[in-house]
């Protein structure tokens, strides 16, 4: 068995067939997860008493002769913050950094009963604040692919640790692009659903009308079926969507002919670079599989960054209030008052872009102040939904690139926030119209850095996501 | 800092003036669970123990909205006459402080869950209908002890059980003129708010509390004069005097030259005076946005309807109806609306008597003293609404004289047997029959002529004597006022 390789395909079989159990595979993974990390500080924790307790379950459930559930003895990693009962969820932040939760996220409850095994938790910028896992209390990940090079953020050890094949799936969060543009950094699938597809019940907020919680996978099925195992109504989170969840990997069995492709122009202005011309091959292995092309136009994008660095950071700086130094145990030492509880800890506890977002939020939705940012910014966002609305009146997908270049250096940008801010500007539109988007690998650039290519379709449209990722993938497409 | 107590003004001063008041007051509904979560909404339990990740605010964990506090909210607000809205939103309203562990309450802003209500007050006879501007639904915070610790000096503690149990805030017009039609309003609003099923709205528990924005202006002027809200207003006495006392403050300031500030101001009892707890400019900037994690609140109209349905009948309605169709005094009718319960328990009483009158008497007398006596509740009484009514209808109809009827009434609540049960078994019956009664009483007057002449002689209170031995002579069941009138005009003639 390489867990390198391994696929929830081949675990499944591998299992059926009595080649290995859950509890080796388990074993397996952890041993590498604890043998590579050092190279990239992708797990912040492992939990390997978690893991094989589950992994013992699934087998006992198999030598039981039932069905131990579709993601049975599959490793999965989670991204520090979503809550794992018992197992400390730092958020990738000192100000959680003793913090046991007391309970499951939903979406860890699911694919644990599925059979997965939880078996490490990832690092990932503070409070998924970042582009490039830099923000990170616990140190910065560096891409497998590269190792000097970043692996995108904010979810970059949920991607950093599939593209190793340390874990075979895992668990991100996406904002504003947190699982597209680590997906495309270190060439791995990463989708973000519908808004509401999957319940944010335990996934530790930082902008609550954006945030959702996806999967990381080296190949489309997986990700397909993880989001299957953990998507679905939950009475826990009141803007989790009521909607049947679709047969995905079903929908993954139809070819892409006589779909139609639309190609955002406000994209692909200026993206003459290795990055544009991958695109460009994987625009055309489209074509060439029965795919129909036209250019749509979605006139709002360029006020998209302005309008989400508002919401996100107005959102933030409410979310982010609780960390106040009573609880969650890391309390300023110096503070001798209660307003100095307050500032010191939070001086303490925050790393520089979580206080430049908070501060940022609390301007915009000050007295005086509010209707200029945080309303405007609410009318913009409707804009630009309703860009893509008419968008899909014409076309089943869109096609876009996910970042307008690939992995950089570390320390490359991160003296430079708005410029970091403005590299989100391809993936920003989709999260603030909460439609279903996916980045799949597209080749990779002469430096041999991955390139990913953006799919977007309608709301709750997950299946035709599906359906053009997976061509596009048997058609050779991660590889143009 | 103490200050002096500040000046007072006089009565010609006050003269001038025309108080302004509106009122804040916040409800703590009795649903089962809490507004977000599944903790039961109750108190008690060592501190922070009736707590979960929801209304801890714990990082990833979400509200969901409780049905039945949006039902008790509805109540609350046709109580209060006020147009409930079809779709309402959730807000965040953001602060810090360590009893509210999210760092954000989460209320309702520019859509409420209602508005546009009104409540009727009478004083000094005068009906008058004060504006309900709004009700808002929102999370209550938990409680910081800074005392009564063995570290109290270095510490403050924190306890969270009651934070999501779920609150109404009721906003009024600033329609209010003095600190007693403040009083009456507050009154009628707690009355309404009962009567709907919402809350027991006990002050003293923190069920009921209430906010006091008081200005004043010089009589005929149309601009209201900057104000000050009072906080700590923990009884209905508390709510008078420091209104008294604010517009008080208020006119010797602008008497003396002074401004008054807004600003907002803490009521002291012991001293009976308030003082300022932080300005307009130190005033919190509350940051309001919709909350994220919940959806729009839409109530349809069909819920909406099924809420209504399902309302009591409001006390000032009751009143009214016990006054026109009872023949009520107003006095009477009001003592018997201010419970749900007592109403309710009267009408049952008035309709088994055939009596209403007799029955207010029946019930807002004897019974109120039968309970006093055997410390019980009118939700326990020993005897139920129907069989007080019927006895009350035996006295009506001269089946009972009084006396006897309140023998039979502490038998009623000794035996738990009926009155008719009561009668039959001591053979007990009026005697209606006054050829028997003076019988009885020639008898009686035959046989004491020592007391007779002790009568005659001046001595008048002999003649309660003679009522006794009729009484007695009859086992209680002569009516003693005919029996009085007999024995005097006989002594008389």
């Amino acid at each position: 068995m390489d867990v390198h390789t391994l696929t929830i395909a081949s675990i499944r079989a591998g299992l059926a067939s009595r080649q290995f159990t859950a509890a080796e595979v388990c074993e397996a993974a952890l041993r590498l997860a604890e043998a590579e990390n050092s190279k990239t500080n992708a797990y912040l924790r492992l939990c390997p008493e978690r893991a094989m307790e589950t992994a013992r379950k699934v087998d006992a459930t198999i030598t039981a002769g039932e069905d131990p559930g579709p993601l049975a003895g599959v490793p999965v990693a989670v991204k520090d913050v979503i809550t794992t009962r018992g197992i400390t969820t730092t958020c990738g932040s000192k100000m959680l950094e003793r913090w046991v939760p007391p309970y499951d996220a939903t979406a860890v409850e699911r694919l644990e009963a599925a059979g997965g095994l939880v078996i490490g938790k990832t690092n990932c910028d503070e409070f998924a604040m970042g582009s490039s896992n830099e923000n990170s209390a616990f140190g910065p990940v560096r891409n497998p692919v590269a190792l000097d090079r970043v692996p995108g953020g904010s979810s970059g050890g949920s991607a950093a640790v599939v593209a190793q094949g340390t874990a075979t799936v895992s668990l991100g969060s996406d904002t504003g692009g947190s699982i597209r543009q680590p997906g495309s950094f270190c060439g791995v699938v990463g989708v973000t659903p519908t808004y509401g597809r999957v319940s944010r019940y335990g996934l530790v907020a930082f902008a609550s009308s954006l945030d959702h919680i996806g999967p990381f996978a080296r190949n489309v099925g997986d990700a397909a079926t993880l989001l299957e195992t953990i998507a679905g109504r939950d009475p826990k989170d009141s803007t989790s969507a009521f909607a049947p969840v679709a047969g995905y990997t079903e929908a993954m069995k139809q070819d892409a002919r006589g779909m139609r492709i639309g190609l955002p122009t406000e994209y692909f202005k200026g993206l003459a670079n290795d990055t544009g011309d991958q695109l460009a091959k994987g625009v055309d292995l489209l074509k060439s599989i029965g795919c129909e092309i036209v250019d749509i136009s979605l006139p709002h994008t360029e006020y998209a960054i302005a309008c989400y660095y508002i919401i996100c950071t107005a959102e933030a700086s409410s979310n982010l209030a609780r960390y106040d130094g009573v609880r969650y145990t890391f309390r300023s030492e110096r503070a001798q008052t209660m307003a100095e509880m307050y500032q010191l800890t939070r001086g303490e506890g925050f790393g520089a872009e979580v206080k430049r977002r908070i501060m940022l939020g609390t301007h915009v939705l000050s007295s005086g102040y509010y209707d200029a940012y945080y309303l405007k910014a609410q009318k913009v966002r409707a804009l630009i939904a309703r860009d893509f609305a008419q968008a899909f009146e014409k076309v089943d997908a869109l096609v876009a690139p996910v970042s307008p270049f690939p992995a950089f250096k570390l320390g490359e940008k991160i003296d430079d926030p708005l410029a970091m801010y403005l590299s989100d500007i391809y993936t920003i539109t989709g999260s603030l119209a909460g439609i279903p988007c996916m980045s799949v690998p597209c080749g990779t650039t002469s430096d041999s850095l991955p390139v990913g290519m953006q799919i977007l379709t309608r709301h709750f449209d997950e299946p035709g996501m599906f359906r053009l990722a997976a061509a596009f993938e048997r058609a050779g497409g991660f590889t143009v | 800092m103490p200050t002096a107590a500040p000046p007072l003004a006089t009565p010609e001063q006050l003269a001038k003036y025309e108080p302004v008041i509106g009122l804040e007051v916040h409800v703590q509904m009795g649903t089962k669970t809490k507004i977000f979560c599944s903790c039961p909404n109750e108190f008690g339990s060592e501190p922070n123990t009736n707590v979960c990740p929801v209304c801890l605010g714990m990082p990833g964990a979400l509200p969901v909205l409780n049905r039945q506090a949006v039902e008790f909210a509805i109540a609350a607000s046709l109580a209060l006459n006020c147009q409930v809205r079809q779709a309402s939103i959730f807000a965040r309203k953001n602060y810090f402080y360590p009893d509210l562990p999210k760092g954000y309450q989460i209320s309702q802003y520019d859509r409420p869950v209602s508005e546009h209500g009104w409540v009727e007050i009478v004083v000094d006879g005068q009906h008058k209908r004060i504006g309900v501007t709004r009700v808002h639904m929102e999370d209550d915070a938990g409680k910081n002890t800074h005392d009564g610790y063995r570290d109290s000096d270095r510490y403050s503690y924190v306890d969270l059980n009651r934070c999501g149990s779920p609150l109404i805030e009721i906003v009024s017009e600033p329609d209010m003129r003095s600190a007693d039609e403040a009083y009456e309003y507050l009154t009628e609003l707690k009355l309404a708010v009962q009567y709907a099923g919402v809350s027991n709205c006990d002050m003293e528990k923190g069920n009921l509390r209430c906010d006091a924005n008081v200005s004043v202006r010089l009589k005929g002027a149309e601009k209201f004069g900057t104000k000050a809200e009072i906080k700590n207003l923990n009884s209905f006495r508390h709510l008078k005097m420091a209104v008294d006392h604010e517009i008080s403050r208020q006119v010797a300031l602008i008497e003396s030259g002074g401004r008054v500030m807004q600003e907002t101001r803490l009521y002291n009892p012991d001293l009976d005076e308030t003082f300022a707890m932080r300005s307009k400019e130190e005033a919190h900037d509350y940051r309001y946005f919709p909350e994220p994690d919940l959806v729009p609140l839409t109530i349809s109209a069909e819920w909406l309807s099924r809420v209504k349905a399902a309302m009591p009948e409001m006390p000032s309605n009751r009143r009214k109806r016990f006054v026109d169709e009872f023949g009520l005094r107003e006095y009477d009718a009001a003592v018997l609306t201010q419970e749900r319960a007592l109403a309710d328990y009267y009408e049952t009483a008035a309709a088994a008597s055939g009596d209403p009158k007799a029955a207010a008497n029946w019930v807002m007398g004897d019974l109120q003293a039968l309970l006093k006596a055997e410390n019980r509740t009118l939700e326990d009484s020993p005897v139920s609404a129907a069989r007080l009514g019927e006895l009350a209808g035996m006295v009506s109809k001269g089946e009972l004289t009084g006396k006897m009827a309140k023998d039979v009434l502490a038998k009623m609540a000794s035996t738990g047997d009926d009155a008719r049960t009561i009668v039959e078994r001591e053979g007990l019956k009026a005697i209606s029959d006054t050829g028997a009664l003076e019988a009885i009483a020639d008898q009686i007057i035959a046989a004491n002529l020592k007391q007779v002449e002790q009568y005659r002689g001046g001595k008048t209170t002999v003649l309660q004597f003679f009522v006794g031995q009729v009484m007695k002579a009859t086992r209680g069941q002569a009516d003693p006022a005919v029996a009085k009138e007999i024995v005097e005009r006989k002594l008389a003639g």
